[in-house]
């Protein structure tokens, strides 16, 4: 029973942790069809960032709780800059090109930007850990818990919520949705595409880089975290349905929940298990759990 | 009159040119130059799924699965390298022929990532396996030839010899591939694939047999790899970046031809080891900006530089 509870609140936390990963890329993909690789390297940025706000923020005298700006701070300063900068300076030069090529090129980008990251922090890790302490642990019976890590859960719902509510009841969503529906008839119809894509890139890049930034805490901030978590976002917008927003949600949830069953039971199979989901979701839905069917094009 | 084909030509000219150069070579030329083959021939796999309009970003699987296979012999106590070379490439065919019942139902970006997250399987399943050393992986020794064992530099010069002949063997035979009736489905299939199936043809086995050849062509490529190198990892061989850069090699070359494959993959090679060797910190920043340059500004590869030059030497001068 322990176990249960135990798999279930892991597995809640990694899931609101994967949400908060994947739906930045989900809502890029839905609006602008292009497979962000370099949302990787948003959400090291944003770690990295959060992490050093965070310390400097704590040598000051400013009261303890301003630590949790720092974090958003870092997170809007990261996506703010490089959404900007890749959609103006690179992405808008190859929207008439294929995806693969465009795929390419936000790989190349990710290479370009991992070094970046080395030759602004260099190699050692960084530790930030202070916001963890603040908001104290939880005991049930044998489980503890830092309220900082089940704060992962609500910060997903907000971030859920506020997308969901911002697309289907704000004029702003319905613009996205018509230019999602038909990108060259909304134009016509006088919608500024351009601008359009430029808000929803950075506001993808906002919210990889907030990822990145709040779980910077808790984590030990070393080169090659953008790698990994590329590949776990990729697993779960393709198991979801790419661009679809509940489908994210669900996907990071199948995956979130497997993964912490696979570490209290299996821990052997932990690493691909999330793989094997996302295999085995493709071989039966191949355009993901959500996404609506298109039609053949003859 | 009996058309000459310039690529078969080129291809001998330039199969004969490394075969001799092979003796007075440096070791490093002929370091970069095994690993060059060894991409080549995955990309060259790549280039014939290309064609049909699908770019696969999990080929590091079936070059990661030669790879292991090969190695995985030599600790079984094989150490022919016919033998191990040929089997890492039949295991991989035979896996990419098992796949390739699922694959050939997808495409566009759903092909390209369902190819990944099997890669991405085997790379959690070497990580998490110790007995293959996990993330350290583990060295292969030296290999033999049909009972020939060479010493010292010799090794790698005959590496480099059986490399070269294969490969030579390899790329000629997808080139006439390429020209036969199926090789030229390719096209068809990726222009429009009902019009395809209208015509009496199946897209879906057109495709499958492509993706075999591909698999086996990779299966080749890490069987090499793992041979030259004497040392086979995950990071290195099967992990989704691997894929990456061999997507990057059919960018360089273009798929205007076989032959560009591999000019593509030393290139590749070259920006690599000197990135590597001049500025350690920044070889990334290097490849991908390269990369970016050659997306932006030779949109179909360096080979069509070649085409553009004869293109205006042809052309009339006013």
């Amino acid at each position: 029973m322990l176990t249960l509870i135990a798999i279930l609140v892991d597995g809640l936390i990694y899931s609101s942790y994967l949400f908060m990963v994947a739906v930045g890329l989900t809502v890029i993909f839905g609006v602008m069809k292009i497979l962000n690789v370099t949302h990787g390297s948003f959400y090291a940025f944003g770690a990295y960032m959060s992490a050093t706000l965070v310390g400097i923020y704590y040598q000051t005298d400013l009261p303890e709780f301003g630590g949790f700006l720092a974090i958003f701070g870092a997170a809007l300063v990261v996506g703010l800059f490089f959404g900007v900068v890749l959609e103006r300076g690179l992405l808008r030069f190859l929207y008439h090109r294929d995806e693969h090529t465009i795929v390419l090129a936000t790989f190349a980008m990710f290479l370009v930007l991992e070094d970046v990251l080395l030759m602004i922090w260099g190699t050692d890790p960084y530790y930030a850990t202070e916001p963890m302490g603040l908001l104290g642990f939880i005991d049930y019976e044998a489980l503890s818990y830092d309220l900082y890590r089940l704060s992962f859960i609500a910060l997903a719902i907000v971030v859920g919520l506020g997308l969901w509510l911002g697309l289907t009841r704000t004029k702003w969503g319905k613009i996205l949705l018509a230019v999602i529906f038909d990108r060259e008839i909304s134009q016509a119809m006088g919608i500024n595409v351009t601008v359009v894509f430029l808000v929803t890139f950075v506001i993808g890049s906002i919210l990889g880089a907030l990822g990145g930034a709040y779980i910077a805490p808790t984590i030990s901030v070393s080169p090659g975290i953008g790698v990994e978590v590329i590949v776990l976002a990729f697993a779960v917008v393709v198991i979801g349905g790419m661009g679809s927003i509940p489908g994210a949600m669900i996907g990071s949830l199948l995956v979130g929940i497997s993964r912490a069953a696979a570490v209290h039971k299996f821990p052997e199979i932990e690493l691909f298990v999330i793989y094997a989901i996302m295999a085995a979701v493709l071989a039966f839905r191949p355009e993901g759990l959500f996404a609506p069917a298109q039609a053949r094009k003859i | 009159m009996r058309h000459i084909d310039k690529t078969v030509v080129g291809l001998t000219i330039a199969f004969l040119a490394l075969l001799f150069a092979d003796f007075f070579m440096a070791e490093w030329m002929r370091f970069i130059g095994l690993q060059s083959l060894a991409r080549g021939t995955v990309a060259l796999g790549l280039l014939v799924l290309w064609r049909t309009g699908l770019v696969s970003f999990g080929h590091a699987l079936y070059f990661g699965f030669g790879a292991y296979a090969a190695a995985m012999l030599t600790l079984l106590g094989y150490h022919d390298a016919f033998f191990l070379v040929f089997a890492g490439t039949l295991i991989a065919g035979l896996l990419a022929f098992l796949l390739g019942f699922l694959l050939r139902r997808y495409r566009a970006i759903f092909f390209a990532l369902l190819n990944m997250a099997f890669s991405m399987i085997l790379y959690g399943v070497i990580v998490k396996t110790e007995a293959l050393g996990s993330t350290d992986g583990f060295s292969v020794l030296a290999p033999t030839f049909l009972g020939y064992a060479p010493e010292g530099e010799a090794v790698q010069t005959t590496l480099f010899l059986f490399t070269l002949v294969f490969t030579y063997l390899i790329t000629l035979g997808v080139h006439l591939y390429l020209k036969t009736t199926l090789g030229g489905m390719s096209m068809a299939v990726r222009e429009n694939e009902i019009r395809v199936e209208y015509l009496g043809y199946s897209a879906e086995k057109v495709i499958h047999f492509k993706y075999v050849l591909s698999g086996l062509v990779a299966g080749f490529g890490g069987a090499i790899m793992a041979l030259a190198i004497g040392q086979v990892d995950p990071d290195s061989m099967a992990n989704w970046t691997v894929s990456g850069e061999f997507v990057f090699i059919t960018i360089l070359s273009g798929i205007g031809n076989v032959a560009a494959t591999f000019v593509g993959a030393l290139v590749f090679e070259l920006i690599r080891t000197y990135a590597f060797e001049y500025a350690p910190q920044f070889w990334q920043f290097i490849l991908g900006g390269s990369l970016l340059a050659i997306i932006m500004f030779l949109p179909d590869g360096i080979w069509s530089v070649l085409s553009r030059l004869r293109k205006a030497e042809k052309a009339p001068s006013p």
